[in-house]
């Protein structure tokens, strides 16, 4: 699916992802975890393509293509999905019409017909449920007004309408009570095949109770520090990240 | 009336050094080209300075004597520790004085400033306030003929341990009178002073202050400063507090007015250094026929600052509140943050407020927003109180104190704000005590 | 970002082309005998010319305004045309006669004159310099007892409802420019709804300038009869000049009793080029007067003119009458506006509304000035002011000039408003959803203007849609 291999990318003169290296397969679920500051919401908008960031070395291969020479719409048309961790709020454009545009447009990249509003609508009202939300908010503009809980499940709502190949969810879990956490984990699950992937960057181990990855990479200060099995987030929600920090930092 | 200042001026005997007699002369000569402003200066078109403009003040008399200090202290309770300088009739008054009361920080008269600080005053004494602009004339005619005031200078890295007092009184020989108060403030990079000026009449009438305070707030430094009208309810007041802030400094300014029968007060700052805050707070609780004006103006001049206004009014019978608040944001001034507001609260059918909240931006990545709201006192709030026993007319009375206090809750001195919020209380329900 | 904001903002003017016409087009200059002139080709009656002389002559005693935000060389008023006309245009018994050549100018700015090809439901008065050339579906409003005709008709026709009306909103010695239209009006649209009528069409009239060194100087009367209901559209363009050309207009509302006019504008006078040279000088008074429980209001998307100077304006004399402005204003390269309102409440228990959207780009500079009076006997007057600005670029300029003027205590006046920019999040939220850049700021742009777009007519709201460049369809609710 993606093939990730020696990344760098820095803001201004700090470089911040100093070289990851990192291959997720299809039907995969991947999780990187990570302190502060170590660069995992970087890795997570880079491969999106955020123009805030300067990728100074290293390759992204997203199904056969070079990912950091295409544009933002470009890699979303593609498949590519970041859900994320501050979704942006769009006054006065309703989120039916915004999901609608989108939509289209990644349909029209795979060659596929427009939907018009009515088929439209019947796409999102299955999709609605699977999040657990109202119709009503599909007439409410871009995540005005909505709640902490109610822009991540919206996130979650887009990824499902969208149906992307490749889904990156950069701390859709922060902010979330265990209800609302326990929504999305299901959206993700029933949403997870054989020809997709996800890769959930998350700061605790609690989303991985409910989405349970594949692998779990422990990125500190901009490497990957550690990989492992499933059972490295448990070692890490007892443990915490010092110790990985420390080793790093003696080895260093 | 603009001729009997022109006439004062060319008998006036100026104090202070030579480069300063030239300033005053140039201030005086700018005075007599555009001459008192109108309604038709847009600065002025709520406010008629006629009142001014028409009459003459001679120069205003010496103090037939000096107050006792249980006078003063009935002034400002609980400062009795605090730096203090007093002027009477706009004449230094050594012996109430204070200046001396901690270390750090020099407090001195504008004549001993002349003798002792001269290099100080070339640097900064008029540099701050505009004399150009023909709605700032009234800087102009402090400027030529400013005689005395108040200097103060907080030395790099200095927290003064108490507030510093600056008192100007008027007793009954002031009656006609005009003076012209010149306050200089010097916060040194990496200071942190309170100051609060206080505009008090023992006696006197139809008296016209004209006071100019210029404040330069240095590097990291903190200004706080407090700003008290409270002249005879016939006299006439025009005030100017210009301000120039340097990189990471913050200026937190607080006026309140209550006396006077006209009174213009304008607050300029200046954020000419990055990372600078400013905050002007105010609240004006006016009566009678009175009519008070502040005008306030915030110039972003650099990226990352960050500005906050919140101006309330409290107008009761025939008063008339304006307020008109300017912020400028230049292109250079990208993350701006600002906001501003202006609430008026009108107890009586007869009270009339003009506000004018004013944005004007030139830099695209900035986030302003200003309000301002005009009403009476919440019905809903009211019908509450009373379904709690609370009689209407002391309902109303609470309702108007807790408006007027959560705008007096900023001020960070605590005497001060208990002190300011008992005075409130007092007028607005007759108890000092709910 | 900046590429595709102004791929946006700078589409070519479409509306640029001129119409080679022969035109009776008086020579420069203003005096008392071109005043005589005008109302002389017009065949006016006494009443009408004296009533432009006092305006003459009140105009000459007064001075040019400099009190707005707008800067601009002198104009020299001895310089300009006051009257043009095709040669054609003479009254006509139907638009079959029109000739093809001015037709043929609406054809090519959308403008079908033809009853056939029109929108259904939208009638037309087509004004082209000076004269109105043509007036569609009279004989259907006719039937309601609506009247819509050229000002110059009803002077002829109906000069009780004119005299009664002419001057009462905005009278000739108001401001300099309402005085010199006062003088030298040429034509406009007149509208009268009487009691008790809902006129079955949107009204409308299309304002073309076409003439070189002429100023333009319509004049439009709307009175609504107790009850009435009209809703009213106005569109303008112009040909790209190098000239500055002054477009001085007048508009009148009267909302008698419990009637409701609703006036809205495309504004997309020729706004010069990106160094500034050229457009059109739209210096406009426009007020309404509302009556008793009556309502007025005004919706403008004013995206030309190198200067705009327009305040539409409602005096809520009558107890319970509505005031209401929605206003976007887009300014790019070198233009300036100075827009906003006034809503003078003298009536117990009036409402005024007021939404303000202003974009500023370019070298651009956006200025709302607003008032909101309230007079003490006004009491329960009631005003809510919203006023946004979008910041595209930094050398452009907002800014927001409101005067809250309030002399009764039972009032409650609230006014907001926000300065912001497209944020580079939002742009990059949509682009990672899979849209264009472009698309990302048309539809970030429209949804800051929703709440005046949904205030458009349906025809508008899609002719606004164009001029900003904008997909709206679905967007606005």
């Amino acid at each position: 699916m993606i093939h990730i291999s020696d990344l760098r990318a820095s803001v201004g003169d700090k470089e911040i992802l100093k070289g990851i290296s990192l291959d997720v397969g299809a039907g995969e679920i991947h999780a990187i975890m990570g302190p502060n500051g170590s660069g995992k919401s970087t890795l997570a908008q880079v491969l999106a393509g955020h123009p805030g960031y300067e990728v100074t070395s290293g390759s992204v291969i997203y199904q056969g293509k070079d990912l950091l020479d295409m544009e933002p719409e470009e890699r979303a048309q593609a498949g590519v999905f970041l859900a994320f961790q501050y979704p942006v709020e769009i006054p006065g454009v309703s989120n039916a019409y915004f999901l609608r545009t989108a939509y289209n447009e990644v349909r029209k990249a795979r060659g596929e017909p427009e939907a018009d509003p009515l088929e439209f609508l019947d796409i999102v009202a299955d999709r609605l449920k699977l999040v657990d939300l109202d119709e009503a908010m599909l007439q409410r503009s871009v995540n005005a007004g909505f709640s902490g809980g109610e822009k991540k499940r919206n996130e979650i709502l887009q990824l499902a309408v969208l149906d992307p190949a490749l889904a990156i969810l950069d701390e859709t879990d922060s902010g979330l009570d265990i209800d609302a956490l326990r929504t999305v984990a299901d959206g993700v699950n029933k949403l997870r095949r054989q020809d997709n992937a996800f890769l959930v960057v998350t700061h605790y181990q609690r989303l991985l109770n409910y989405i349970v990855p594949d692998r779990v990479h422990v990125l500190v200060d901009g490497r990957i520090a550690r990989s492992g099995g499933k059972e490295l987030a448990l070692e890490l929600e007892a443990r915490g990240y010092d110790w990985i920090t420390a080793e790093q930092g003696v080895g260093a | 009336m603009a001729t009997a200042f022109l006439k004062q001026f060319t008998n006036l005997e100026p104090e202070g050094p030579a480069w300063l007699t030239a300033i005053r002369q140039r201030a005086i000569a700018r005075f007599g080209d555009v001459g008192f402003p109108t309604t038709r200066n847009e600065d002025w078109h709520f406010t008629s300075p006629a009142p001014i403009a028409e009459a003459t003040f001679e120069p205003m008399r010496a103090p037939t004597g000096l107050p006792d200090e249980s006078t003063l202290a009935a002034l400002l309770p609980g400062t009795a520790d605090w730096i203090r300088l007093v002027f009477v009739n706009g004449r230094f008054a050594p012996t109430l004085s204070r200046p001396d009361a901690a270390g750090g920080v020099k407090v001195m008269s504008l004549a001993a400033a002349y003798r002792e600080e001269p290099s100080l005053l070339e640097y900064h004494l008029t540099q701050r306030a505009d004399i150009v602009d023909p709605a700032q004339v009234f800087t102009a005619i402090n400027t030529a003929f400013m005689a005395d005031g108040a200097v103060v200078q907080v030395q790099p890295g200095v927290s003064t341990p108490v507030p510093i007092h600056l008192l100007f009184l008027t007793d009954d020989a002031a009656t006609g009178g005009v003076s012209h108060p010149r306050v200089l403030l010097v916060a040194e990079p990496g200071s942190n002073a309170t100051v609060v000026e206080q505009y008090a009449s023992l006696g006197g009438s139809r008296y016209l202050t004209n006071a100019v305070t210029e404040a330069w707030v240095g590097d990291g430094s903190t200004l706080h400063h407090i700003r008290l009208q409270q002249e005879a309810r016939d006299a006439f007041h025009v005030g100017t507090t210009a301000v120039h802030q340097e990189r990471d400094s913050h200026f937190l300014s607080f006026s309140f007015a209550t006396g006077a029968a006209l009174s213009r007060i304008n607050i300029f700052s200046g954020l000419h250094g990055r990372g600078c805050g400013a905050t002007l707070n105010g609240l004006y609780i006016l009566g009678g026929s009175q009519h008070c004006d502040h005008q306030t103006r915030i110039v972003h001049a650099q990226p990352d600052c960050y500005s906050r206004e919140l101006y309330k009014g409290v107008l009761d019978d025939a008063s008339h509140g304006v307020f008109n608040g300017k912020v400028y944001v230049h292109p250079e001034a990208q993350k701006t943050d600002g906001k501003q507001t202006n609430n008026t609260l009108l107890l009586s059918e007869r009270a009339r407020i003009d506000t004018k909240p004013q944005l004007e931006i030139f830099a695209d990545d900035v986030k302003c927003t200003h309000g301002a709201t005009v009403g009476r006192i919440d019905e809903t709030a009211l019908f509450y109180m009373k379904s709690r026993g609370i009689p209407n007319t002391q309902a109303r009375k609470l309702l108007t104190y807790a408006f007027a206090a959560e705008v007096l809750e900023t001020i960070p001195v605590d005497i001060l704000r208990d002190g300011l919020e008992r005075m409130a209380l007092e007028r607005f329900t007759g108890t000092t005590d709910a | 970002m900046s590429s595709e904001i102004e791929l946006l903002v700078n589409k070519d003017y479409q509306y640029g082309f001129s119409t080679d016409i022969e035109a009776d087009q008086l020579p420069p200059g203003l005096d008392e005998g071109v005043v005589r002139a005008i109302s002389a080709r017009k065949n006016e009656p006494e009443w009408m010319l004296d009533w432009r002389l006092k305006a003459f002559r009140r105009w000459q005693q007064m001075t040019e305004p400099h009190w707005s935000n707008v800067k601009y060389p002198k104009i020299d008023y001895q310089a300009i045309s006051y009257y043009s006309a095709p040669r054609s245009a003479k009254p006509l018994a139907s638009l079959d006669e029109l000739d093809p050549k001015i037709r043929e100018t609406y054809d090519k700015l959308g403008i079908p004159l033809q009853e056939q090809k029109l929108l259904a439901g939208v009638a037309v008065d087509a004004v082209f310099d000076s004269v109105s050339v043509g007036t569609t579906y009279k004989a259907e409003l006719k039937k309601h007892g609506v009247i819509f005709c050229s000002f110059a008709e009803a002077v002829r026709e109906y000069p009780e409802l004119v005299r009664r009306y002419l001057g009462s909103v905005v009278p000739y010695s108001d401001n300099f420019f309402a005085a010199l239209n006062s003088a030298v009006f040429s034509d406009g649209s007149f509208v009268y709804v009487p009691k008790g009528v809902r006129c079955p069409m949107e009204l409308s009239t299309y304002f073309r300038i076409n003439a070189a060194d002429t100023g333009q100087f319509e004049r439009t009367l709307i009175v609504a009869d107790e009850g009435a209901y009209v809703s009213y559209l106005e569109g303008c363009t112009a040909p790209k000049r190098s000239t500055n050309q002054l477009h001085a207009a007048v508009v009148e509302l009267v909302a008698l009793d419990r009637a409701t006019v609703k006036y809205s504008t495309v504004q997309n006078w020729y706004a010069g080029d990106e160094h500034g040279v050229g457009g059109i000088y739209n210096f406009v008074t426009k007020r309404g007067k509302a009556f008793a429980g009556s309502r007025i209001s005004w919706t403008q998307v004013e995206t030309g003119s190198a200067i705009t100077w327009k305040y539409p304006s409602v005096i809520l004399q009558g107890d319970n009458s509505t005031g209401e402005f929605y206003s976007v204003a887009v300014v790019n390269n070198h233009q300036q506006a100075d827009t906003g309102t006034k809503m003078i409440h003298i009536g117990r228990n009036t409402k005024s509304n007021i939404v303000s959207k202003g974009i500023s780009a370019g070298q651009g500079n956006n200025s709302y000035r607003g008032q909101v009076k309230v007079m003490p006997k006004a009491e329960g007057a009631r005003n809510y002011t919203q006023c946004d600005s979008m910041l595209i670029g930094n050398r452009c300029g907002a800014h927001t000039f409101p005067y809250v003027e309030v002399q009764n205590n039972t009032a409650i006046v609230e006014h907001e408003a926000s300065t912001s920019k497209i944020g580079e999040d939002q742009i990059f939220y949509c682009k990672q959803r899979g849209l264009s850049g472009e698309q990302a700021v048309s539809m970030i742009v429209s949804g800051f203007c929703r709440e005046v777009f949904k205030e458009l007519p349906m025809e508008f709201a899609l002719e606004a849609q164009q001029l900003l460049g904008i997909t709206l369809e679905g967007s606005v609710g």
